[in-house]
């Protein structure tokens, strides 16, 4: 995505978002400039670490998520058998809401961190696990045969054709469920918490009434999942310049 | 630089192959006590329709396969597993699409290094060093430097096929397996390939074996041709064809036209009699 044309559409959107908030002339919707201010004014104090509790649980569960996923889904898309046994249980679990497993979460894991992660872990595990299986199985078997021949093993074939090969599919995963990701996590940090986005944004809302600070709350965790976004979409460019989109940018 | 061969084995039977079994699982018979020899040095074309086991026989002699009885010898040694100085080009789709020509061009060497010379992925004896001089040294001779840093999608179907070359010949080989290499190029890119391919086989001392359904492929590669009927395969018939190479360059050479011609009717009878 060109910087300019996204630059532009923030501005547009700021500027709908000012006519509105003056015509509508009430508190629960402040103007941006008074938001931004409150943004910018709050990140040193408590903003700054509802930022980072939130970034700390999303990045945890995604390396979490690649870390299990990825080497679970080569392992499926390479071996038929396992593919049969294991194949009935994802279609079943894949369609299941992992949202409404927050309160289940909770219960199991306590009021820590580590449903949180939980949750947003087993978004991002399913979409990982998904697309490496079918990456993984799509693979041209004359591209094994002729690496086998060059004398790969198995372990050779992992590191040349498995890891390189699906390198793509799990950073479109990611990409793809980053929305999602930060989605949950709002769900997520509205219980048994004290630090995160969510809770900040639901405590400024509901118990402080400082509605510059809630929209403050929901520009930051907009931020977020655009940051994750586009901080996947580089990271994709620069380690896979083999793709198309990444070779258009080159050009 | 030189890039000759080092010292051989001294068994002069590359290929050596008797009684050789082989179905894929739930499959009918391909070979069916299949006997076949090849000496070092030798250019070999197989050629048959299409389902009679030429490219089976190929990863068969490969290791990537292995007969279900029968024994298999490949420079003097019973082939169990895919041989370090067998080379394999195929038709399409061996090059890794996210790496480079010269990536994949060393693709080989990489995995020996990864192994290490253990005997098994690649040869006990060599130390590999530095591979970027050897690698570089077949990119040119394949005239790919300008486009080394290419990925294979940017390039076109005859530099992917050199590339492929490349990547094999840089492991110094002494048996070259070609399954089908030039079917998807033009005219007149095949017929240089193949030129160049017979070239390269004279000055690397390699034996060759190259698959293919074209009349023509086989009658300009091979001074050897096996014939293969319909399956299960027992001997297939084997054709002298001495002049094969720069001679035929002349398609109008009265014995490579000649060659074609009986071919084509060995061809044209196997499939009016499965027809």
């Amino acid at each position: 995505m060109r910087r300019l044309p996204v630059l532009l559409a923030a501005l547009g959107l700021g500027g709908i978002w000012q006519i509105v908030s003056m015509i509508a002339q009430t508190a629960i919707l402040p103007p941006p400039w008074q938001v931004l201010e409150a943004f910018v004014l709050a990140i040193p104090h408590d903003l700054g670490l509802h930022i980072l509790a939130s970034l700390w649980r999303v990045v945890a569960s995604i390396l979490l998520a690649v870390g299990t996923a990825a080497p679970l889904g080569v392992l499926l898309g390479q071996s038929r058998r396992l593919y049969r046994i294991v194949s009935p249980m994802i279609y079943l679990l894949y369609p299941v809401p992992k949202v409404v497993l927050v309160p289940v979460l909770l219960l199991f894991l306590g009021i820590g961190d580590a449903a949180k992660i939980a949750v947003i872990f087993l978004i991002l595990f399913f979409q990982i696990l998904v697309l490496v299986r079918d990456q993984a199985a799509a693979l041209r078997p004359e591209l094994l045969l002729s690496v086998r021949s060059l004398g790969a093993g198995r372990r050779a074939l992992y590191s040349f054709i498995y890891f390189p090969a699906t390198l793509p599919a799990i950073l479109t995963a990611v990409k793809q469920s980053t929305g999602t990701a930060v989605a949950v996590l709002y769900v997520a940090e509205l219980f048994a918490t004290r630090y995160g986005l969510g809770y900040y944004i639901f405590i400024n809302s509901t118990s402080l009434f400082d509605y510059p600070a809630m929209y403050a709350g929901i520009l930051a965790m907009s931020l977020l999942g655009l940051g994750l976004y586009f901080g996947v979409d580089w990271l994709e460019r620069r380690i896979c310049p083999w793709l198309p989109s990444a070779q258009e940018e080159n050009s | 630089m030189t890039q000759n061969p080092g010292p051989r084995p001294t068994s002069e039977r590359m290929v050596e192959a008797r009684d050789l079994t082989f179905a894929y699982p739930g499959g009918a018979e391909i070979f069916a006590l299949f006997s076949w020899q090849i000496e070092r040095g030798e250019t070999w074309a197989v050629i048959g329709p299409s389902g009679c086991g030429k490219t089976t026989l190929l990863y068969l002699l490969a290791g990537l396969i292995w007969p279900s009885s029968g024994e298999l010898r490949i420079g003097g040694e019973c082939l169990r597993r895919p041989r370090p100085d067998t080379g394999l080009i195929l038709q399409d789709y061996g090059l890794l699409p996210w790496a480079t020509l010269r990536a994949n061009a060393a693709l080989g060497l990489r995995v020996r290094t990864f192994y290490g010379p253990d005997g098994l992925h690649s040869p006990s004896g060599e130390q590999v060093g530095d591979i970027w001089p050897r690698v570089d040294f077949w990119l040119k001779r394949l005239g790919l430097e300008e486009i080394a840093s290419h990925y294979p999608s940017q390039v076109s179907g005859g530099q992917r096929q050199r590339a492929a070359i490349a990547r094999t010949l840089v492991l110094r080989p002494d048996l070259l397996l070609m399954d089908e290499p030039f079917s998807s190029l033009d005219a007149p890119t095949r017929e240089s390939l193949q030129s160049l391919m017979l070239d390269l086989q004279a000055e690397q001392g390699l034996t060759s074996i190259v698959v293919t359904h074209n009349i023509e492929e086989a009658a300009f590669m091979g001074r050897r041709i096996l014939f293969l009927g319909r399956p299960p395969q027992r001997q297939g018939v084997v054709l002298a064809n001495p002049g094969a190479g720069p001679l035929y360059r002349d398609r109008r050479h009265p014995a490579y036209r000649e060659m074609c011609d009986r071919l084509r009717k060995m061809l044209d009878a196997t499939i009016q009699g499965s027809g």
